[in-house]
């Protein structure tokens, strides 16, 4: 298919382009396969560049022959292109989306991008799984790597090699697989180097309302606890919601077949909910009324703050069960794809410091989110704006991104990345040049060949000039567990995302350059006086007499 | 004294307000100070941790019935301290208790903390400190006296308004018949007078108080009276009445004889209400805001739907909305306005003062804050005594209008991070001294009664206080530059820019705040940048002497854009709450008190570096406690805990004060 077919009028002058706290500006406007560019054609105003894929989708409106589409976009920013010719008007909005709402995966920008940067280390091969599981084979031997599902047949959303227990041989994987939702059988998360106590991942077990048990699986997840130590089991969904998934063949572990095992259930919403929950949130932020009640019950009817509580408590509680009691966990929910990889993630952030630095932050993303087989494509093929019917996006990784930004908030010198790099991971997540999110799964990737076709966004982000906008002035490196207050009132709207459109930050902007300026002059008087500290100190003992009394 | 029955009661519990925490200690009563002190108990290594209650602070004192543990003792503190006791002995408890109610309900003045407080000043420099905001000079450098606006003696000896200050600013042409005709169809005689001058339009900010009209009356004096303040302003030809209670209060107020202005008997005004509520509404909303925030594992959702039906936020926002009318009308129309609710000294403090605020950067810093605050609140009448309960009196007129008031202020300060010279600290060190009674400043009602108590004489400014530990209150994103290019302030105040005032009324609540703090950081920096400046110059003095030139650049690096003096180094923070800083100061602090001229030659490079401790991370210490903690309830009922509580109780690493 040609894009060209799709473009009926590639190029319209006299646009007017209006965008929230700027100036306006008036140029031509290039429609390409992947971009709606505007450019005024002076030298100092800029473009304004937007991929097709960032368009969650348009309005149409006209006054006379005066035609305006308002193009809502998947990061939530709102624009207003005024296109003069009704027929003009027409075209670029039917083109618009007709580009915006391509299926084909093999279409999209990342295939067509070449960097203008020069790729110094190459993002697809950062975080391989053979490499991490390098460094816990050198806190214990208690783990191997099994390529049991080297071909993807054991489990499609796992990648080739997964970390399991030791004593586990790989027949006993594949029964476990049976036994779990979409073949996902517990595998490792993270290891708790400071006392051997591990999180594992899983799908839901499909006991099914006849009580199916599974003699594989119980061993496998024995195999996990020490000698005489029981572990904890936390199900995201209430038990009710639990219940109810025996109808459908799910279901969770029973005491009796488990008895070494706690199990716990949390409320964490499905997918469908929040995404419902994204759109009304959204909504009422661009709300533009002045009642103050209107905006506190559309806030608290978003219920979006209740999840990000709800996550957020789920992932102290497994942080809890690790660090404090001692104790393994298992996390899982229905699939094992959405609110297990929030509560491993999260807890992971609580509990490894490592995880709080830059590149830290991008291994737990690959690890526990694109290489766990979070479905990117579907979750995030839509945003707030979609007017179609939601099929199965849902906001699950912008609400992970959310509960980071409310630890960040509240331990702000703790990590080694500022906001902004939680918001570029939002965006890029939603559409992006780079290849990293595309696909719902490592097999997906490779059979689009996304490392060899497209341009990782690690590579671009490891470079010196991405690494110093992204990173946090403050930080300092804390060894420790930082255990965040869920209290409501601990809690706060992200701004930086939600109302990032709605407001001008240039005063915060300000204000920040000026921290960062007190950080760094302090940075540079404090090498001054150490560095004449050592002239005088080796004069001193050149010259003994100089010593002072 | 002689209230006090028993001194010290042992082995007294506190408990924490969210969580099952507890810790044990003994309870002091003194004259002017409940104080609780924790037991070195068996494995903390830090000193006990110490709460100070002031007793003019505590609002309320409840004892709760027995319980198999001991008599609870519930104190509710005006700073929004909340503590629970529980008293061995019931017979213990019983005697605070009585002991409390009585202490905490003076019935005269002199029984007020601030009669007996000596913060070891002499004579002068008590009188200093009462000098130090002169309101004389502060309408000079509005530009007043001019040719249009003249200071008047009409109330030298209160005797037109008793609850005005004694200088005045009217109209040149508001002659003296005119000023008593216009008081006397005023409510409280509180007539239209002067109190912001904005010079660039000559445009006045004028307050009194309703006029006392009811269904038809009208008064001459009191029309020329508004005709003068708007001849006084050639830019436009009306000014506007702002009247800021709601419509229908002022409706109602006219069967009691009071009301508003007929626009037909008034020539060249323009009427506005603005609707903000009156004192008992504002007191309730509070209070239902407070309980919501004080329940026990609050859901997001019952925290969103409490938020909003204690109106609390939109309240404030009417405030802001009121101010920024004023403010518009002010700057952008250039025409005069007239503020009045219904006695003048509440609302119309609020939005006087706001407005000025958002007028004029000199109100942004540190002393002009001080200044307005002196000015819109304390001279013309705001009735301390009775809003804030300083003596025991009706409960009815308790009201937190001066609270919103720094609260608006404190949103301001979120959404322009540069344009104020102070930082949040300073607000809540003034709401805590507000109430503490400890300084003069805000004793009694009105100018004329703090002049009967003989404050300036007895009791000291805490004006003099705050500017003394100013360092401490500065904020370190300020930028004088930004009240040149941005004179006026023009906030939003679409409602998501309003926001909770965590600090503010969480301010005890350790566990509820972030672990680490921005602003603490950035002061330790910059304070550390200070000490650093000065080590590097007596480095090149040194290495001078020695006839060596420094290898590096001599040139001291380029200064920091901040304006301060930075010359000086801090002074050492407060220690005890009640008698100094506000919460977030009062954390331990890591200082070296390092002579830097005996350091030079040593190995001091590391101990330059300032230790950053991180609070809240969990050190070894408090996870070994928890973990006793925990294996208990390991087979109990840990998935039925509520959220809150789990992670809450796994927050606070070491609970201070």
């Amino acid at each position: 298919m040609e894009f060209a077919e799709l473009i009926k009028t590639p190029r319209v002058d006299g646009v007017v382009l209006h965008r929230p706290f700027m100036p306006t500006v008036e140029g031509t406007l290039c429609l390409t396969g992947h971009h709606l560019i505007l450019s005024s054609r002076q030298d100092n105003t800029e473009e304004l560049w937007l991929l097709h894929s960032n368009i969650d989708s348009i309005e149409k409106r006209f006054v006379g022959s005066l035609g305006s589409i308002i193009v809502k976009c998947k990061d939530l920013r709102v624009i207003q292109l005024d296109i003069p010719g009704m027929e003009e008007c027409l075209n670029i909005a039917s083109s618009i989306e007709a580009l915006s709402t391509l299926d084909l995966v093999s279409l999209m920008y990342p295939f067509f991008y070449r960097p203008m940067f020069e790729v110094i280390e190459d993002g697809w091969n950062l975080f391989l799984p053979e490499d991490v599981f390098k460094d816990l084979e050198s806190m214990t031997d208690e783990w191997r790597l099994s390529d049991v599902n080297k071909d993807f047949s054991v489990c499609p959303s796992y990648p080739p090699l997964v970390a399991v227990p030791k004593d586990v041989d790989d027949e006993t994987l594949k029964k476990v697989a049976t036994f779990r939702h979409s073949g996902r059988f517990p595998v490792l998360s993270y290891y708790h180097k400071k006392n051997g106590m591990v999180m594992m991942r899983a799908g839901q077990p499909l006991t099914g309302t006849n009580g199916r048990r599974c003699k594989e699986d119980e061993k496998l997840i024995n195999a996990t606890l020490r000698p005489g130590k029981r572990g904890y089991i936390i199900d995201t969904r209430t038990i009710n919601v639990a219940q109810q998934a025996k109808a459908r063949g799910g279901g969770f572990e029973t005491e009796a077949n488990y008895p070494q095992w706690r199990r716990i259930h949390k409320a964490i919403e499905r997918s469908n909910i929040l995404q419902e929950s994204l759109i009304k949130l959204v909504e009422a932020c661009n709300d533009q009324s002045h009642s103050m009640d209107r905006w506190l019950s559309k806030l608290e009817a978003s219920n979006w703050q209740t999840h990000v509580k709800e996550i957020l408590t789920t992932a102290c509680l497994a942080a809890q069960c690790i660090d404090r009691e001692g104790a393994s966990v298992l996390v899982h929910g229905t699939e094992g794809t959405d609110s297990t990889l929030q509560v491993t993630s999260l807890a992971q952030i609580i509990l490894d410091p490592a995880c709080r630095t830059i590149r830290g932050f991008q291994g737990l993303v690959e690890r526990e989110w694109l290489q766990a087989g979070h479905p990117f494509q579907q979750r995030c093929a839509q945003s707030a704006y979609s007017n179609s019917k939601p099929r199965q996006e849902a906001p699950s990784f912008l609400l992970f991104l959310d509960c980071v930004w409310q630890i960040l908030r509240q331990f702000p010198c703790s990590f080694e990345f500022s906001e902004s790099f939680l918001v570029l991971l939002f965006e890029h997540a939603y559409a992006s040049q780079f290849g990293t999110f595309l696909g719902n799964s490592t097999a997906e990737r490779t059979k689009l060949s996304l490392p060899e076709k497209t341009v990782s966004l690690w590579s671009w982000v490891n470079r010196p000039q991405e690494l110093e906008r992204l990173t946090n002035p403050l930080f300092e490196a804390n060894s420790l567990v930082i255990w965040p207050s869920v209290a409501p009132q601990s809690l706060l709207l992200w701004e930086g995302v939600f109302l990032r459109w709605n407001r001008s930050s240039r005063c915060f902007d300000e204000a920040y350059d000026e921290m960062v300026h007190i950080i760094e002059y302090n940075k540079e008087l404090q090498n001054k006086v150490n560095s004449l500290r050592r002239q005088l100190a080796e004069l001193e003992t050149e010259d003994p007499l100089l010593q002072t009394p | 004294m002689e209230h006090i029955r028993t001194p010290k009661v042992e082995q007294v519990r506190l408990l924490d307000r969210f969580s099952n925490k507890s810790t044990n200690g003994t309870l002091y009563l003194t004259a002017t100070h409940l104080i609780f002190v924790e037991s070195n108990s068996n494995n903390s290594t830090s000193a006990g941790q110490e709460v100070w209650i002031l007793h003019h602070h505590i609002a309320s004192v409840e004892k709760l019935s027995l319980t198999t543990t001991g008599c609870p003792l519930v104190i509710q503190c005006r700073n929004f301290r909340l503590v629970h006791f529980v008293v061995q002995r019931e017979r213990d408890c019983h005697d605070i208790y009585s002991s409390l109610l009585r202490l905490l309900r003076p019935v005269s003045y002199e029984e007020l903390y601030a009669f007996s407080y000596n913060p070891k000043q002499n004579d002068q420099q008590r009188e200093e400190g009462w000098q130090l905001i002169d309101l004389g000079a502060e309408f000079e450098r509005m530009g007043v006296p001019c040719d249009q606006w003249q200071l008047t003696d009409v109330n030298r000896d209160f005797k037109v308004c008793e609850t005005y200050p004694r200088d005045l600013y009217v109209p040149i042409t508001a002659s003296k018949p005119i000023i008593v005709g216009s008081s006397k169809f005023r409510s409280k005689g509180r007539f239209p007078v002067l109190t912001y001058f904005y010079q660039e339009k000559k445009a006045a900010v004028c307050r009194c108080s309703q006029p006392l009209s009811g269904f038809s009356a009208r008064c001459l004096e009191d029309e020329s009276l508004l005709q003068a303040i708007s001849k006084a302003n050639h830019n436009s030809r009306f000014v506007y009445v702002m009247d800021t209670r709601p419509k229908l209060n002022a409706l109602a107020n006219r069967a009691a004889g009071k009301g508003y202005e007929n626009e037909d008997n008034y020539s060249n005004i323009r009427f506005q209400f603005v609707g903000i509520e009156n004192i008992h509404v504002m007191r309730t909303s509070l209070q239902k805001l407070l309980e919501v925030i004080g329940t026990r594992s609050l859901s997001m959702s019952d925290y969103l739907v409490g938020l909003e039906s204690s109106g609390w936020l939109r309240h404030i926002k009417a405030v802001v909305d009121a101010a920024i009318f004023l403010t518009k009308a002010v700057t952008v129309e250039g025409v005069s306005v007239l503020v009045h609710c219904s006695d003048g000294w509440d609302r119309t403090a609020q939005v006087c003062s706001l407005g000025s605020l958002l007028m004029d950067p000199y109100y942004r810093t540190i002393k002009g804050f001080m200044v307005l605050i002196e000015k819109d609140w304390i001279s013309f009448g705001h009735k301390f005594a009775d809003r804030c309960d300083q003596l025991d009196g009706d409960p009815k007129e308790v009201s937190p209008i001066f609270t919103q008031f720094l609260e608006c202020v404190w949103q301001l300060t979120e959404q322009f991070p540069q344009a104020f010279e102070f930082s949040e600290w300073f607000l809540l060190q003034i709401h805590e001294h507000v109430h503490s009674c400890q300084y003069g400043n805000f004793l009694g009602n009105n100018q004329r009664q703090r002049e009967e108590l003989q404050l300036r004489e007895r009791t000291h400014s805490l004006w003099a206080f705050l500017m003394s530990e100013k360092q401490n209150y500065l904020n370190p994103f300020y930028s004088p530059a930004y009240a040149d290019s941005h004179p006026v302030l023009a906030p939003s105040t679409l409602p998501y820019n309003f926001k909770f005032w965590r600090n503010m009324y969480h301010q005890f609540d350790r566990s509820m705040h972030p672990r680490q703090s921005i602003l603490k950081t950035i002061l330790t920096l910059r304070e550390n940048s200070c000490k650093a400046e000065s080590a590097l110059q007596s480095l090149e003095s040194r290495l001078q002497q020695l006839g060596v030139t420094p290898i590096v650049t001599s040139d001291p690096p380029a200064p920091p854009p901040t304006r301060d003096q930075r010359s000086s180094a801090l002074p050492p923070r407060p220690d005890s709450l009640i008698l100094g800083a506000p919460i977030n100061h009062k954390e331990e602090h890591q200082r070296q008190d390092d002579d830097e001229q005996e350091e030079v030659g040593e190995e001091a490079t590391e101990s330059f570096d300032t230790e950053r401790t991180v609070e809240g991370s969990s050190g070894t210490e408090s996870r070994k406690q928890s973990y006793g903690e925990l294996d208990g309830t390991y087979s109990s009922e840990l998935a039925k805990e509520e959220p809150a509580v789990v992670s809450l109780e796994f927050g606070v690493a070491r609970m201070t004060c």
